[in-house]
């Protein structure tokens, strides 16, 4: 049996850099026993890298896993098992190339019937990053499938045919990505190779694409041309387009700024669960333990919780390794406060003048995601938002929005499966609610059928009704 | 200021969320306990998710009577330093009662018989929620299998039928008979795993360092020379510089051959690596190329 050094890391050694403003120092991170920098033969290890989740979305032909294979494999992240696997059963099934989609494809039927059931999760690094990818099929459920793949993405890849330019589906992965507020778009322009490489073709779709964007709430839009097939600008810049000035797609990625996406603003602390010892060593210790949502808890701050709307302090901020000066999203910690309240799960810690809407009057883009019964008016669901469980019953139905028109249809009365509007809520007790777009975290919920408790409906709150 | 993360701080603090959320939200809890480095994370995940209670959960050994020895020394002396309940479901005494039939032959192996122990221990003990340690980078059907798994009354999943799971709002809704399998680790890599591993100072079993041993090859794996298991007429037995990927039943848990005695030099060996690590040591997913999603179906971890 071997002890490892149990050496004492302190939390905020682990951060990037230090919230104390000076980058950690190599020398420090040797210190408190951060691995060691080496390249390896073959890759390169990140050691404290940042991770970016993103989402890719496209139909059948465009080439979307031609590119995440080629990502994967530029990146070395294929195996040669895996690899081998694949060759395989590309093989058995008479394909003429290695089809990469069966690296994606794992289940049974998916393999039977040559189609993507559902959202798939891969990932790989580079030394900067680690990257989480969540890959949503074109065809089937695709509205519900993209919304779940976007909803913890910060970044969405939209893949475009060059030669059949914006195509309804473009529009509507884009109408997609807007709704559930990504922040940072990249139209991949693909099959440049097929077109001989023209920037004027390439200017063409750009101008087509940002034509339709001036109708959306994008923050972020960069367009790549590239070629899936051979490589050019996917991971390397390749020579074939020394027209296109920008980065290579893995460089974009690698680069893009994410670390002002997140909420430093408005503090919210959703309580999860409340840390009970009763032990001799921790007497009355009452720790209020969640994931911080946004904004910046520190020791001393004033706090106000919510419903009671009682007054205190933070006296700590514990972790495992011990008190933190400062707590920020998503860091998972538990708050000491200096006066006992009654706190228990489902109530939010936040500050007395930057607080949520208290309302049970919810105003909100839904997406309802079952064939099994519509949304329409008077039906009751269950809910969970943050920490809170609760029952909503639908007060109305504004618009259903057509996601490819972006027409809205104020005669509709009803939602059917991967259909979105804009829907008012009431629910039993007060929701401590932020705008979607100011905080997704505290701005989104679930809604679940109380029959067979599936979660049927997604919603994205635009505020108070 | 910077208010950014490293990936394993980022990837910790998501664990320790749904460790939280089922804690608070099921009855019953378990976390399974295999003794590999996974669920060894995962206690110490768990143990900073509820610091400085103990566990508001027991742990599970699925235990298949072919262990390492280091392995269950190990969990015994981990399991009374955090003060945590110990729950032991033997594969042995199913075979002993005659619920479960040991398979012959030199190929025999005890992994799919875990499934009748598991099941009923869920049922003895009124299990609503068992953490694993999976992560969707290991197998193809994991990669598309939620944070919440549902199991319905027989333990199937159905992989054509998971409800949707977004933003960090998990849906623990449950009827009567059902339970889930929950993965917090769903979004580790085995890479993320050993720097966590190091970062941390976790000790781990000696069988995952290079050691010797006396192995023979057998489908392209060395296996070890054991009373668990019967070397067939072409295989010979020989002595071997090898460490363990993954710790599982012995009969079906290949070694891999390596210098790496140190978690610096597994990192090293781990990210240059051409094969995944259920590939290059795991007898029981080379039945076939869907054999982890049938066995999932039935009931598997």
């Amino acid at each position: 049996m071997r002890l490892l050094d149990r050496k004492k890391v302190g939390y905020f050694y682990w951060l990037i850099r230090s919230p104390r403003s000076d980058p950690v120092r190599l020398s420090d991170r040797k210190k408190v026993g951060y691995l060691s920098w080496h390249r390896p033969k073959e890759s390169w290890v990140p050691l404290v890298a940042e991770i970016l989740r993103f989402a890719t979305a496209g139909s059948v032909d465009d080439g979307k896993s031609t590119l995440i294979g080629r990502m994967l494999y530029d990146t070395k992240t294929i195996f040669q098992d895996q690899l081998e696997a694949v060759e395989r059963t590309s093989e058995q099934m008479g394909n003429e190339y290695t089809n990469l989609a069966l690296l994606t494809d794992g289940l049974r039927a998916e393999r039977e019937q040559g189609i993507t059931i559902d959202v798939a999760y891969r990932y790989f690094s580079t030394p900067k990053r680690k990257f989480i990818i969540a890959d949503t099929p074109g065809h089937i459920q695709y509205t519900r499938n993209m919304v779940t793949g976007a909803s913890t993405a910060d970044l969405a890849i939209v893949l475009i045919d060059v030669r059949n330019g914006v195509v309804e589906q473009s529009r509507r992965h884009a109408f997609i990505a807007s709704l559930l507020r990504i922040p940072h778009l990249v139209l991949c322009v693909n099959k440049m190779d097929l077109v001989d490489y023209s920037q004027e073709a390439f200017d063409k779709v750009v101008a087509e694409f940002r034509d339709f964007a001036t109708k959306l709430d994008i923050g972020d839009l960069t367009f790549i041309p590239v070629s899936a097939l051979v490589g050019d600008n996917v991971v390397d810049r390749g020579e074939n387009m020394p027209w296109y000035e920008g980065t290579s797609l893995l460089h974009h990625l690698e680069q893009v700024h994410i670390a002002s996406d997140r909420n430093l603003i408005d503090a919210r602390l959703p309580v999860q669960y409340v840390l009970r010892p009763q032990s001799d060593a921790y007497h009355d210790y009452r720790g209020y333990a969640g994931t911080i949502s946004g904004g910046v808890l520190k020791p001393g701050d004033d706090v106000v919780v919510l419903p009671s709307g009682f007054e205190s302090k933070i006296a700590s901020i514990e972790t495992y390794e011990g008190p933190v000066e400062e707590a920020f999203a998503p860091m998972a910690v538990s708050v000491r406060l200096e006066d006992d309240i009654d706190i228990s799960r489902g109530d939010m810690i936040c500050r007395p003048n930057n607080r949520p809407h208290v309302s049970q009057d919810l105003d909100a883009m839904v997406c309802w995601m079952t064939a099994d019964a519509k949304l329409e008016p008077r039906l009751k669901l269950g809910i969970k938002h943050t920490s809170r469980a609760a029952r909503v019953m639908v007060k109305d139905l504004q618009y259903r929005l057509d996601i490819n028109s972006l027409h809205r249809d104020e005669s509709s009365t009803s939602l059917e499966l991967n259909e979105i509007g804009r829907v008012t809520l009431r629910s039993t007790v007060p929701l401590f609610v932020d705008e979607y777009r100011r905080n997704r975290d505290t701005g989104s919920f679930v809604l679940i059928d109380e029959n067979t408790n599936n979660t049927v409906g997604a919603g994205m709150i635009l505020g108070e009704s | 200021m910077s208010y950014e993360l490293s990936h394993l701080r980022e990837l910790e603090a998501e664990s320790i969320f749904i460790f939280r959320e089922v804690a608070a939200e099921f009855e019953r809890p378990c976390l399974l306990f295999s003794g590999g480095k996974d669920s060894i994370v995962m206690l110490r995940l768990a143990e900073k998710a509820f610091h400085p209670c103990k566990l508001p959960f027991p742990v599970m050994h699925i235990d298949t009577g072919h262990n390492f020895p280091e392995v269950l020394e190990f969990r015994d002396r981990r399991l009374e330093e955090l003060g945590a309940r110990l729950v032991v479901a033997s594969v042995q005494d199913a075979i002993d009662t005659g619920k479960v039939v040991e398979e012959t032959g030199p190929r025999a192996s005890r992994n799919q018989l875990q499934i009748t122990p598991l099941l009923d221990a869920i049922e003895e003990h009124r299990f609503d929620a068992l953490f694993g340690g999976a992560r969707r980078d290991e197998e193809k059907a994991r990669a598309k299998e939620r944070v919440y798994s549902f199991r319905d009354e027989f333990g199937q999943w159905d992989p054509k039928n998971q409800r949707p799971e977004l933003w960090n709002l998990y849906n623990g809704k449950l009827r009567l008979g059902e339970h889930i399998r929950v993965f917090p680790i769903s979004n580790w890599t085995e890479l993320d795993i050993w720097q966590y591993i190091q970062a941390e100072g976790i000790e781990i079993p000696s069988v995952y360092f290079a050691h010797q041993r006396e192995v023979f090859e057998r489908d392209g794996m060395l296996l070890a020379v054991s009373e668990y298991i019967t070397l067939m007429d072409s295989e010979e037995a020989f002595t071997e510089s090898v460490r363990y990927r993954t710790v599982g039943d012995m009969s079906c848990t290949g070694a891999v051959e390596s210098d790496a005695d140190t978690v610096e030099k597994i990192i090293e060996e781990v990210s240059a690596t051409r094969i995944t690590e259920r590939g290059a040591t795991r007898a029981d997913d080379r039945v076939s190329e869907a054999a982890m999603e049938d066995r999932k179906k039935v009931g598997y971890f």
